[in-house]
């Protein structure tokens, strides 16, 4: 691990200094996950007064359950299309920005600010707009596609109530990350393109799609991420997890599960498997910084 | 930007760039110029069926009535107190998060000690640990603390950050040497050293950190959900779900609405006003 060649000399100073960073993590976050690993293990009955070690058992009902799995089915979807539309409006309003000259500072300031609404918020501006009585898009809906918008109903427009909502959110945040991405792409060889006869739709193709790919990379990490975690907000003040658990994704599962299901070591065992996944991603997107900066 | 160089112009593809940023800056700005025009209305106005386009006379009539009294059939108290909530709770979160994270960086950076490196990896495997993935178990420990309905409830659990650490660590490394050997040679302790060089030299990271982390903290929603149930700890984004949960039929639209952007607001404002600050923040603390 890198550090410097000055040092001070270690007095304890050091372990005051981290402390109450370590203090904090063990307390809430090592320990709460060790409790999590613990009682997935177990089987509490519904009066917390006896406990039994079960093994695998919770991991064997989840993975046979069609619930879960139709959640984890739902998780995919659900991340999935956040990811690539988010990325894609982004990817193309940041290559207009990057064009419009003078403008490009007073876009991008009407651009970024959706990143700091709440996604609580978020979820209620939307949910609002596609209300089946009084929602502007369901009545336009109704009107032009004659087709009767409920989201309360029909599974397919409440994962796209949940898909538009999560989009919205996080296309600043990608915008400015292409947009730094593209600045970075040295002038030089955009124009060198330019007098080889490229047009400037090749050239985005061909010179600047292929050098940003590092960002795109990153952000398809990201965006997966937050699909999976940070839009819990946005499903329990829009869907709540329904129709028919159409739009239960695995945050929202665990939740449900063990706040209001009160079916503890199933909600524990949920809780492991999401972290195995955050794992698992965080690993993926780490080696692949590490690599990068080392070429 | 820079771009004078480009060899050849084309008014095509200047229209369609213009058009493609103006559908999308409209886009963005529809489903809150809705939410503002709803906020000026009265609940009748909802009944026709379609949702009023061109605001109304009531802006202040709602707001106010949020405000001070918040909305008693919602079981929503007076908006003014969660706002103050929220922003104690995002205001501590974020000065809570770069003081413990600096001085982890520091201590990381500068001493050489059994543990160190065991300490870095106990701090990067919080990354992996979001709260929404361990929820049960940290409710649980923060009741037998007896930090339920409490601001320490609400803060401390939040502000291990290894992002921040990360960010810190990476600015300290980039410090030259030199000025390190050269306190030690004027005697200078490491704590002198730590407040008279290294927190003026990351003054611009401090602030473009406290940006994000601000947004971070205000927009919780899950946290104060779970660990409140006494109004006087509400927080303002937990508190507009009680609003809109009243049975659709009665939902108070116009209500709803102003107070979503009463929650909304405070953060967006932080990042306008703040735009390079927070850019500078966002992308430094995601390297």
């Amino acid at each position: 691990m890198q550090s410097k060649r000055a040092l001070f000399p270690n007095n304890g100073l050091p372990y005051l200094l981290l402390a109450p960073q370590l203090i904090v993590t063990i307390i809430f976050f090592l320990w709460p996950a060790g409790q999590a690993v613990l009682s997935s293990f177990q089987r509490q009955d519904p009066f917390g007064l006896k406990v039994t070690f079960v093994w695998f058992d919770n991991y064997q009902r989840l993975l046979r359950s069609g619930v879960y799995l139709h959640s984890l089915g739902v998780t995919a979807i659900f991340a999935i299309s956040v990811a690539v539309l988010a990325m894609g409006l982004a990817l193309i309003l940041a290559a207009a920005v990057s064009r419009a000259l003078k403008l490009g500072r007073f876009y991008t300031t009407l651009l970024v600010w959706p990143y700091a609404v709440a996604p609580a918020a978020v979820g209620l501006l939307w949910w609002f707009m596609f209300n089946p009585s009084v929602g502007i898009l369901s009545y336009v809906i109704r009107a032009v596609f004659h087709y009767d918008w409920n989201h309360r109903l029909h599974d397919t427009d409440a994962m796209i109530l949940i898909v538009v909502s999560a989009v919205w959110k996080q296309i600043s945040y990608n915008f400015l990350f292409f947009v730094a991405g593209m600045a970075s792409v040295p002038q030089s060889l955009t124009e060198a393109a330019a007098l080889d006869g490229a047009g400037p739709v090749h050239r985005f193709w061909t010179v600047i799609f292929p050098l940003i790919a590092p960002t795109t990379f990153f952000l398809t990490m990201i965006n997966i991420t937050y699909a999976m975690f940070d839009t819990f907000p946005i499903v329990d003040t829009t869907t709540s997890g329904g129709p028919n658990q159409a739009t239960n994704i695995l945050v929202y599962k665990v939740y449900a599960d063990g706040f209001l299901g009160l079916d503890l070591g199933s909600s524990a065992a949920q809780s492991v498997l999401l972290m195995i996944i955050v794992v698992t991603l965080t690993v993926i997107q780490f080696c692949a910084v590490e690599r990068e900066t080392r070429t | 930007m820079q771009q004078q160089g480009m060899v050849e112009k084309s008014p095509l593809l200047d229209v369609l760039t213009h058009a493609v940023l103006i559908v999308g800056e409209a886009v963005v700005v529809f489903p809150v110029w809705l939410a503002f025009v709803a906020s000026t209305r009265i609940d009748s106005d909802f009944l026709t069926g379609v949702v009023p386009m061109l605001p109304g006379p009531h802006l202040l009539d709602n707001f106010g009535a949020l405000l001070s009294a918040g909305n008693s059939t919602a079981g929503a108290p007076p908006f003014a107190a969660m706002l103050l909530n929220s922003l104690i709770m995002a205001l501590l979160i974020a000065v809570g998060k770069i003081a413990i994270s600096i001085t982890s960086a520091f201590a990381i950076v500068y001493f050489r000690f059994p543990g160190r490196v065991l300490c870095f990896w106990a701090i990067f495997i919080t990354l992996m640990l979001p709260v929404e993935v361990r929820i049960v178990p940290t409710f649980k420990v923060v009741a037998d603390l007896g930090m339920l309905n409490s601001y320490p409830g609400l803060v401390i659990p939040l502000i291990a950050s290894a992002t921040a650490t990360f960010l810190f660590r990476q600015v300290f490394l980039t410090i030259p040497d030199e000025l390190a050997e050269a306190a030690r040679v004027d005697g200078a302790g490491a704590l002198r050293f730590f407040w008279d060089i290294l927190i003026p030299l990351s003054r611009t990271n401090i602030a473009a950190l406290f940006v994000v982390l601000f947004v971070y903290g205000w927009n919780q929603y899950l946290w104060p959900l779970l660990i409140t149930t006494d109004p006087k700890y509400y927080t303002v984004v937990m508190g507009i779900k009680r609003l809109a949960t009243v049975l659709d039929g009665d939902t108070q639209w116009n209500l709803v609405m102003a107070g979503t952007i009463l929650a909304a607001l405070p953060p967006v404002l932080v990042i306008i006003v703040m735009q390079r600050l927070f850019v500078k923040g966002l992308i430094e603390t995601e390297k």
